[in-house]
């Protein structure tokens, strides 16, 4: 992009819609919130990176995953563990009977860290594990499934079943995973203390910044070619395949794309919360961040951060007043974003507040769109819902 | 594994395994039916199965309640008046949530299923509400305690094979109601060709109405059996809903056959490994076993042929 047609696109509507997401995240919330509301920001705001990759994932190319718990805790999983290995050195682990090791391998009479446990001694090698694990996952599950032209409902099921087996897993092995604690008393990264304030507030900051990293992958494939094919695939998943595209390896692509935003965030959860544990991941967790998305707007990648943001922010707030309420809330949330709703917030948007807003671009428009060019119809679609156009499955 | 048992403990431990297989059997059959049904017909997951279960349950603890307290001379035949309550309560329930929700998503079965899960949030917490967080639990009737010997490290629990009869039963029941009764040449016209099936004057709303609501009642039905032998709480129907979905899933959508060959082999493999390694890891293996299988053979055990 030339430093002219950035400029241009900073101006343009959905310039401005980023912007204030910006100023919000950046400028407002900071401002506002005290340090421990704005670690709580934080935490929500890991969740958006996972309602991203649904958006992606479900909304676009129409793989719904109820497992993505499962992308999102292997990468705070690869985090903890990294931090876990650090805060136990053996001076800090004296008192076990095999110092060296995490506390609860000790309780657990283990006499030595697993093997699986070593390579992430290394940080860089942590890094990689983060996005690499998850995707890995999602690869091996995608080519196993979409291959198979296994679809659908089929497809969330079998997600849903991962997400279970994964937590029984890390629930009954406790002395390799921590159990259903998880990992907890994570302390330094690289000899900073992540517990203070201050960290606290920088680790939000790192944290908006990968989300518009995030963001910008996103729009980066939706605007292309490959957004487009994700979209039609939804919609006619034969005509695709007999116009010669491989609609698998789309998919695969689609589903490790979202599992490696999945893991992204999950091990900023780790960063920003401190502990990882297997409540995080399981079936309810996982299922729980459709709905993030499904509030968002399925089609609409800013409208999942909105998403997140307020489901998460709603779900603290009945917690503290009315916890009994809670359940009831977000049950009714599922129906009502299902039944009335299904474009979400961005549905919402569209409907009630851009013919406003129409008014005041309305001169600009004037000027720059005499006809409808290929890139504003494609800006113009980053709104569009495709609901009309949903297909019956076909599996 | 298999160090250290002599060939006959490895015998009877396979027989009590077995049985203790067998009633893990039951419900997943129970359950199962009543899910393959709706799904098979509608192509419709319905999340809240586990809680219709629970319903289920809670209408049985308050039936045997009510006759401890009023006549307690008939307590002995309470379970199959509960039965029918649970089989009716459940049913009513489903034909409404039909009615209400599921009828406006049918071309979006994705959508069916984030609908339901949100009904089974509703449910659950109105349980806790309700009968409390504490899981409750139903006093048996005389006859249905005890055991039967059967050779001298193998007994029998009355309950555990009470509850096989009843799913054996409901098994055949389902059984005849589709493939003997007019209802059932209906449902399953609809399900081979819903068009055509239209063409021919089948009512096909009512057809979805009437199944969903006879899917639900057996989740009642499993429900109540459910009580014979474990308590109840408000999230006891989650624990058994992934298994259940592979149990059908596993089985091939359409097929009841499949889907109690399913349940069989899957709660004989997760018991039976029980024994030898740890509860979770038995269930992870079984678990891991079933995706990999739908992996190679995503269309289940036992599919239904249909051009498509």
């Amino acid at each position: 992009m030339k430093h002219s047609s950035l400029m241009k696109w900073f101006v343009s509507r959905e310039g401005l819609y980023y912007l204030a997401l910006a100023f919000l995240l950046v400028v407002l919330l900071p401002l506002a919130l005290d340090p421990f509301r704005l670690n709580m920001v934080g935490k929500y705001l890991t969740y958006a990176f996972v309602a991203i990759g649904l958006v992606m994932c479900w909304g676009k190319a129409g793989i719904l995953s109820l497992g993505q718990g499962v992308f999102f805790g292997l990468g705070g999983y690869s985090m903890a563990m990294f931090l876990k290995l650090e805060a136990s050195t053996p001076e800090a682990t004296a008192i076990q009977s095999t110092p060296g090791i995490p506390d609860f391998m000790d309780w657990n009479q283990l006499t030595e860290l697993p093997w699986f446990w070593e390579p992430f001694h290394s940080f860089s090698f942590t890094l990689l594990a983060v996005i690499g694990v998850p995707v890995l996952l999602a690869f091996v599950i995608g080519i196993a499934m979409f291959t198979r032209r296994v679809g659908g409902v089929y497809f969330a099921i079998i997600t849903q079943a991962i997400a279970a087996v994964l937590t029984i897993l890390i629930i009954g092995q406790q002395g390799y995973t921590g159990g259903v604690n998880g990992i907890t008393d994570l302390q330094t990264l690289m000899g900073w203390d992540i517990r203070t304030d201050e960290a606290r507030n920088i680790l939000y900051f790192i944290c908006v910044g990968m989300l518009f990293l995030c963001l910008f992958v996103a729009r980066l494939v939706q605007n292309r070619k490959l957004g487009r094919i994700l979209v039609a695939m939804n919609a006619q998943e034969m005509r695709v395949r007999f116009s010669g595209y491989d609609v698998a390896a789309f998919k695969i692509f689609v589903f490790c794309l979202a599992a490696a935003f999945a893991g992204i965030g999950g091990a900023l959860f780790t960063l920003l919360v401190g502990f990882m544990s297997p409540s995080f991941i399981g079936i309810v967790a996982s299922i729980e961040m459709v709905i993030f998305c499904a509030l968002g707007g399925r089609l609409s990648i800013l409208g999942a951060v909105y998403g997140a943001l307020l489901v998460n922010a709603a779900k603290s707030g009945f917690s503290e007043s009315f916890p009994e309420l809670w359940p009831f809330a977000m049950g009714a949330l599922f129906i009502g974003v299902v039944l009335a709703f299904p474009d979400g917030l961005a549905g919402l948007y569209k409907s009630y507040v851009m013919p406003l807003e129409n008014k005041v671009f309305k001169r600009n428009k004037r000027k720059t769109v005499p006809v409808v060019t290929r890139q504003a119809a494609e800006k113009a679609d980053d709104y569009s819902p495709m609901m009309d156009t949903y297909s019956p499955e076909k599996s | 594994m298999f160090d250290g048992y002599t060939s006959t403990e490895l015998m009877s431990i396979f027989a009590m395994q077995g049985f203790a297989g067998l009633s893990l059997f039951s419900v997943f059959v129970l359950m199962a039916l009543g899910l393959a049904i709706i799904f098979g017909q509608m192509g419709v997951i319905n999340m809240a199965h586990g809680e219709f279960m629970i319903l289920g349950a809670y209408t049985t603890y308050l039936t045997s309640g009510f006759f401890q307290s009023y006549l307690p001379g008939l307590f002995g035949g309470y379970f199959f008046i509960a039965m029918v309550l649970a089989f009716l309560i459940c049913a009513a329930l489903g034909a409404l949530v039909e009615w209400l929700m599921i009828r406006h998503l049918y071309h979006r079965p994705l959508d069916t299923l984030l609908a339901t899960w949100g009904l089974s949030l509703i449910m659950q917490q109105a349980y806790r509400s309700i009968f409390g967080a504490r899981e409750v639990g139903v006093d048996l009737p005389e006859w249905m305690m005890g055991a039967i010997q059967v050779t001298d490290m193998v007994d029998l629990p009355i309950n555990g094979l009470f509850v096989m009869i009843i799913a054996l039963s409901v098994a055949v029941g389902v059984y005849l109601l589709m493939y003997r009764s007019g209802y059932g040449k209906k449902v399953r016209a609809v399900v081979q060709n819903r068009p055509m099936a239209e063409g021919v004057g089948i009512n096909s709303a009512g057809i979805d109405r009437a199944t969903f609501a006879l899917g639900c009642g057996i989740a009642g039905i499993a429900g109540a059996a459910f009580t014979m032998i474990g308590s109840t709480g408000p999230s006891s129907g989650q624990a058994y809903i992934v298994d259940t979905f592979l149990v059908v899933v596993f089985g091939g959508a359409q097929s009841l056959i499949g889907t109690i060959v399913s349940a069989f082999g899957i709660s004989q493999a997760q018991s039976t490994m029980e024994f030898f390694l740890s509860g979770s890891m038995a269930k992870v293996l079984t678990l891991l076993v079933v995706i990999g299988i739908l992996m190679i053979r995503p269309e289940g055990l036992m599919a239904l042929k249909v051009r498509r």
